[in-house]
């Protein structure tokens, strides 16, 4: 249990720093994926012709979900199906993390058919003191998802717990 | 039938949500989200095993917590924002309750606004997963 992190310069640096753009594609088949795996049953989600009528172009993308991100042997991390490379490393030492929660932003609607490049920053660095794991360092991560017409469709922001 | 703005009212509760995952439900998330970290599948993973269960994703949670706005609009409107923060783990086959309140609702720049509070309360009533909405009715 670490008693006092320390926020170098170093790691102050990241802070900001767009990473390159890694594409996620929103198909009928991910959607659909997707839906069964939070156990929706409302048909919008995996039939076509239903999302039709109720005005969407095609199968919408569920809240929270923000497309599959493209999988490449080598480039991509083989737990969390992510771009490997997301900008400069942030350097801590620290080895467990918890998800602290997260925040989504919707500027348009996400539809299958669509694909969207994803850029990710460390948007803060924070200390906090906890009782049961010492100190924490908090790490907010800001996703920008971007889609074919180059129009921002949605802001997500992450919060992982480094202790 | 899709929500309208005039349906509701600032308290009105959010129809409950129950969910109730097991491994096979939390594997089937992890295909669709791509999130195939041990801790949500595999009990003899060391981390499950300190904790002694695996625990349902976080990211689980939150995407319920959209089905269940999502759910309550019908399509009348959509989700300009959805937030929530992981208080507690959650562990498989225990029922988890999902549910909302209406805090306030308003028109803003032509706009058909509500805010909601949000939670996922386990099997004991704790509220594991606080969140909150903002959503835009079309009508």
């Amino acid at each position: 249990m670490a008693e006092k992190i320390e926020i170098t310069p170093e790691m102050q640096a990241v802070v900001g720093v767009e990473s390159p753009p890694w594409p996620h594609e929103v198909t009928t088949t991910s959607v659909r994926a997707f839906a069964r795996g939070v156990g929706y049953t409302d048909p919008v989600y995996f039939d076509e012709a239903e999302a039709k009528k109720r005005g969407y172009r095609s199968l919408p993308a569920p809240p929270t979900y923000m497309g599959t991100p493209v999988f490449i042997p080598g480039k991509s991390n083989d737990t969390f199906s992510g771009p490997l490379q997301t900008g400069p490393r942030l350097k801590h030492g620290l080895k467990n993390v918890l998800d602290g929660g997260a925040e989504t932003e919707y500027f348009d609607d996400i539809c299958a058919g669509d694909t969207i490049q994803m850029t990710v920053k460390v948007s803060d660095l924070a200390v906090r003191q906890s009782k049961t794991t010492g100190a924490m360092l908090i790490v907010t991560q800001e996703y920008t998802y971007t889609n074919q017409h180059g129009k921002v469709v949605a802001k997500q922001r992450s919060q992982g717990l480094f202790y | 039938m899709p929500l309208t703005f005039d349906a509701f009212k600032e308290g009105d509760a959010l129809p409950e949500l129950k969910k109730q995952p097991g491994v096979t439900q939390l594997v089937k998330y992890a295909a669709g989200g791509g999130d195939f970290n041990p801790l949500h599948h595999d009990y003899a993973f060391p981390q499950s095993k300190a904790l002694g269960s695996i625990i349902v994703h976080g990211r689980f949670k939150y995407a319920a917590l959209g089905e269940l706005v999502s759910n309550w609009l019908d399509h009348g409107g959509r989700i300009r924002k959805l937030s929530c923060q992981y208080r507690g783990m959650d562990l498989p086959d225990q029922e988890m309750t999902l549910g909302g309140v209406v805090k306030r609702k308003w028109q803003e720049g032509g706009e058909k606004l509500a805010e909601l509070e949000l939670w996922v309360k386990n099997a004991k009533g704790k509220n594991t997963t606080p969140g909150s909405a903002v959503v835009v009715l079309r009508g």
